[in-house]
């Protein structure tokens, strides 16, 4: 383990769990949930902001709200994988407003994709019109998100 | 980005850049925030998405899984989907020998999987939660 991580004890895991689902609990209430005072509540969370392990807080949307009810994770694999591809590749489809995240991963796919639609129909129009317009895709494959869970993961 | 810095952008004043938050709180539009771990921070070096396809021999088969799936800590999401993948798991480890131990030991041992195919991250290019409003 490098030397700069930092050790958690178990009141920064408290801590982690609380906020890792709700960020925009008090410094208050998180003390009061886990019998430590404000202050010290307050401490521990500029620590973990300042060490990198917290992040930033990101807004939660209701997707469904909102109007898009289909998510679709696509697999793609590129038909020539020079870093100039790669890159022009990158540029493309990260400026699709429907795509919300593109990993660059190892394996029988390049790119992990996450998509967000309207609807079916609205699904085809971005997959006809956007993506297969992009350079370079040899191949794909698309599978329709049924259900989500995020887990709070190795805290403790 | 802050309420301020919002009010700044948008040219209106921070109290009423905090109440249309609170409104579309309320109305359900924002759900809530949610705090990012870095889990890189914290040790863990490798993250791997893993796509499985369950022998589906009988109606318990998801729910099997899913419930062993969620008994791993190192599983940090867990997604079913409608085509050639049934399920995909989302597995954080410290380093290549955490990861061969936990697929052995762990993943390899849930229920009803006939095959895994497994995504190692290099990098990620784009994450937003962000819709085309």
């Amino acid at each position: 383990m490098p030397p700069d991580l930092v050790e958690l004890d178990d009141t920064d895991r408290h801590i982690l769990k609380l906020l890792a689902e709700n960020a925009d609990i008090a410094c208050g209430e998180i003390g009061r949930r886990i019998s430590i005072s404000q202050s010290v509540a307050w401490r521990r969370i500029q620590r973990l902001k300042e060490s990198g392990i917290l992040g930033k807080r990101r807004l939660v949307f209701d997707n469904e709200a909102l109007g898009f009810t289909v998510t679709v994770f696509l697999g793609i694999k590129l038909s020539a994988k020079d870093s100039a591809s790669l890159a022009e590749f990158e540029r493309a489809i990260t400026a699709i407003p429907e795509v919300q995240v593109v990993q660059h991963v190892l394996g029988i796919f390049d790119y992990r994709v996450r998509i967000v639609a309207r609807n079916l129909s609205d699904f085809e129009r971005v997959l006809r019109r956007r993506i297969m317009a992009l350079p370079g895709i040899s191949e794909f494959e698309a599978n329709v998100l049924l259900s989500e869970e995020r887990r709070r993961g190795p805290i403790g | 980005m802050t309420c301020s810095e919002l009010s700044e952008k948008f040219g209106i004043s921070p109290a009423t850049c905090w109440r249309r938050i609170e409104g579309m709180k309320r109305n359900g539009t924002i759900s809530g925030f949610e705090g990012c771990i870095d889990w890189k921070a914290l040790g863990y070096e490798i993250e791997v998405s893993l796509r499985i396809k369950l022998d589906k021999a009988h109606p318990k088969v998801f729910e099997e899984f899913i419930r062993a799936a969620r008994k791993v800590p190192e599983v940090t999401e867990i997604q079913t989907f409608l085509g050639r993948v049934d399920v995909r798991l989302t597995l954080l480890a410290k380093n290549s020998g955490h990861y061969r131990e936990l697929y052995r030991d762990r993943i390899l041992a849930l229920p009803n999987v006939s095959d895994i195919e497994p995504l190692m991250l290099i990098s990620t290019v784009k994450d937003s939660k962000c819709l085309p409003i």
